[in-house]
């Protein structure tokens, strides 16, 4: 199947690792992800104006380029990305008045008819590729890593636009189990790693980082799995910034979803970039034979 | 006396002989006030006994007094009494005619048992090889497969579970039927169909908790550790799975810090029902003081949104469970409880401390919604009567006309209605039989003692 690819920003700069096994992982498994041809920003740190709407347009743009080319669907990794552009999609077919006014004001594309389908990569893989489909395209299992898997807020919040249900998650678990590897539950998986307190506020989320690595280390997984890019730093630099401060704090390697699917896929290290990663995970990789 | 009935017919003559649906304490009380007047019931219990969720529950707020002791007596009374037809293990399944000539269909379920010949005497249920979760001990306990639902039923009389029957699975075994010396048992028993006329309904069908698995953030059947407040009666009764002792699921350790969360489900717009439960928080505020005094040692707490207790000596028995048991209440709700090693950890907030609380407990015990019991819709449409949204009966007129149905000569009982404690239970169901025996007392069918313009009224407007 194709379908077309909102990368947004991050993917094309820090998270070039997330791309890159993302698009290979998926064409292994049959799914042919385009990138749009023009895209902007998401709009996520768009306006923080009280009007609901200016900050919609550029989550609208995006729908509009996706329908220029003729699409009913759009993918995307980022959790940030996913969330705007599902909640501008929601805001727009429950509210047919401000699809008006959204649409006026933007004259130079075509009108947005509401219809254009955002999913994230992992429905994909759990509602059309399946599973058991990929279990089945596995070439080198992850037997013996144990793995903590982390949502964060934005992939499963609010509900409406969640990919799982948002107090219990299983989505990461079950990928993770049909790569044979072993997921360990975590309290603190839907939890918020900190998010932009990152900027300016870097202690909150050393502190945050703590908790979410300790719990994991305690409960003796080898790494952390996640699918956002800003979680994926919060939990890769500060937990770097936490062992500096506090010694003996056990450092994890984290993971992106799609770079252990495509060392299941037997895709090699290449399309992984773990080089990008501050805690480095190819000393855990090679003891487990991985790579 | 004599006026014109809501359906135009000239007059009508009014059977009198009652059915009420549901045997737990409305269903009962109905039955015997109407039977004591005088007046003919037919009391139809889907359940092998009486006694309804009543029959589970350990001590009673807020006198403390045994809810067995309660029961018991009356269950015999039910059992007993001249003018009552007890017919368990049945089910209404159709009904026709109007208030006066009901014709009910009762579905009579395959006992595999002839509970006539049947004298009670408890050897097949001794003898049989097969053990399977207990429902009357929500599965904490264990039953066997031809069994007596618990020691004090009644009829205590044996039904046998096909499902799980040896026999009837696979065709051997057939102890049972071996050792019954009156001949009791009958594998070709077959469901049947009974007919019976009635004059007045009162429908007494009580509720159920809120389904396990739309509480996922609170582990519950996840953890076994997570339990329900009727759970908790189970685990505190003498007749319980650990006779009375308060004993967690797990590893049979006793708790030494418990938490109750309140309103699990009820009062939560956004993912469960709207509305107050009405009984959880003198339940939780009873189920502290009685774990405290079984354990001295531990300690109960019980996070809240605010403290409902409005019936009469209630305030102060929350007072006393503060005071004089050490209760302690957090204000504020729980986001998330998990398993850690052999804890169960909560995490809330106390907001008036204004702080995140996190408590490494025992045991955790979930004050879950009351909901309609299961099947109340479906009865609902054989009556023609209506529901609310969430599948309670709607009365013809929430203050003027609270017992009554929207359809002349049903009436409404229990938790059926909606959320209700054992006393106003016990009182609603004594009015419902009331209107019953006013009704009886007529002689023909007759406007203004059903104040029947009204109601009709009332039940038109509530069906469109």
């Amino acid at each position: 199947m194709k379908i077309h690819y909102y990368p947004g920003c991050t993917l094309k700069v820090t998270a070039t690792q997330f791309e890159s096994s993302a698009i290979a992982s998926a064409q292994a498994l049959g799914v042919e992800m385009l990138e749009l041809q023009r895209w902007n920003c998401c709009g996520t740190v768009y306006s923080l104006a009280n009007d609901d709407l200016i900050r919609q347009l550029a989550p609208i743009r995006n729908l509009i380029r996706v329908r220029n080319e003729n699409g009913n669907a759009v993918t995307t990794l980022c959790s940030m990305c996913l969330n705007t552009l599902k909640s501008a999609n929601l805001l727009i077919n429950e509210n047919p008045e401000k699809k008006r006014t959204i649409n006026a004001f933007m004259d130079e594309e075509e009108d947005y008819d509401g219809g254009v389908e955002v999913v994230h990569l992992l429905e994909i893989l759990r509602d059309r590729v399946g599973f058991e489909e990929v279990r089945g395209k596995v070439t080198q299992p992850l037997s013996g890593l144990r793995a903590s898997p982390y949502y964060g807020c934005l992939l499963l919040r609010p509900e409406e636009i969640g990919i799982d249900r948002a107090e219990s998650p299983t989505i990461l678990e079950d990928l993770l189990k049909s790569m044979s590897a072993e997921p360990i539950d975590s309290p603190y998986k839907a939890e918020c790693c900190g998010s932009y307190q990152t900027v300016d506020k870097a202690d909150l989320v050393i502190e945050k980082t703590r908790d979410i690595v300790s719990w994991a280390a305690r409960n003796k997984a080898q790494c952390i799995v996640v699918s956002c890019p800003l979680c994926f730093f919060n939990l890769d630099e500060r937990q770097k910034d936490l062992a500096e401060r506090e010694s003996g704090t056990a450092l994890l390697p984290v993971f992106y979803f799609t770079q252990l699917l495509a060392l299941a896929l037997g895709l090699g290290a290449e399309v992984c970039g773990f080089q990008k990663h501050v805690i480095d995970p190819r000393p855990l990789l090679s003891s487990k034979g991985f790579i | 006396m004599k006026l014109t009935p809501y359906n135009n017919a000239s007059t009508a003559a009014i059977t009198k002989r009652a059915l009420v649906i549901g045997g737990g304490i409305a269903g009962m009380q109905a039955s015997l006030d109407i039977a004591d007047a005088g007046y003919e019931v037919v009391l139809v219990e889907r359940e092998p006994s009486i006694g309804g969720h009543m029959i589970q529950l350990s001590e009673t707020f807020p006198t403390l007094d045994c809810s067995q002791c309660i029961m018991t007596p009356k269950m015999v009374e039910v059992s007993q009494h001249p003018n009552i037809r007890l017919m368990t293990y049945c089910e209404v399944e159709d009904v026709t005619g109007d208030v006066g000539q009901f014709d009910v269909r009762i579905r009579k379920k395959a006992a595999y048992v002839d509970r006539e010949k049947c004298t009670g005497c408890g050897l097949c249920v001794e003898k049989c090889p097969t053990k399977v979760p207990s429902e009357f001990d929500l599965s904490l306990g264990k039953r066997k497969v031809i069994y007596v639902p618990f020691p004090q039923a009644v009829p205590p009389k044996p039904v046998i579970d096909a499902e799980n029957c040896r026999f009837l699975t696979s065709g051997k075994c057939g102890v049972c039927k071996k050792v019954c010396e009156v001949e009791a048992v009958d594998f070709e028993q077959t469901d049947t169909m009974i007919e019976e006329r009635v004059g007045a309904i009162v429908v007494a069908t009580g509720y159920d908790l809120y389904a396990k698995e739309k509480v996922a953030e609170y582990g519950y059947g996840r953890y076994p550790d997570v339990i329900s407040g009727l759970e908790f009666e189970r685990l505190n009764s003498a007749s319980g799975p650990t006779t009375g002792e308060i004993r967690r699921p797990s590893d049979g350790k006793v708790p030494r810090e418990v938490v109750f969360i309140q309103c699990v489900g009820s009062r939560d717009r956004e993912k469960g029902v709207p509305y107050c439960s009405r009984i959880c928080c003198m339940y939780a505020a009873k189920h502290a003081m009685l774990y405290k005094h079984k354990v001295p040692d531990g300690q109960a707490y019980v996070f809240y949104m605010d403290i409902r207790a409005d019936g009469k000596g209630y305030e102060e028995f929350v007072q006393r469970g503060v005071e004089e048991d050490g209760t302690l209440y957090l204000r504020g709700r729980v986001s998330r409880v998990f398993q850690h090693g052999d804890k169960i950890v909560v995490w809330g907030v106390d907001t008036l401390a204004g702080k995140k609380t996190e408590i490494a407990a025992d045991m955790v015990v979930l004050a879950t919604a009351v909901v309609p019991a299961a099947g109340s819709r479906k009865l609902a449409k054989a009556l023609d009567i209506v529901t609310d949204e969430y599948g309670f009966y709607t009365e013809a007129h929430l203050k003027a006309h609270s017992v009554e149905s929207g359809k002349p000569g049903i009436l409404l009982a229990g938790c059926g209605q909606s959320p209700k404690d054992i006393p106003d239970t016990v009182a609603q169901a004594g009015c419902a039989a009331s209107k019953v025996t006013a009704l009886f007392s007529a002689s023909e069918v007759g406007g203004s003692l059903l104040d029947l313009p009204m109601r009709f009224t009332a039940s038109k407007s509530l069906r469109e």
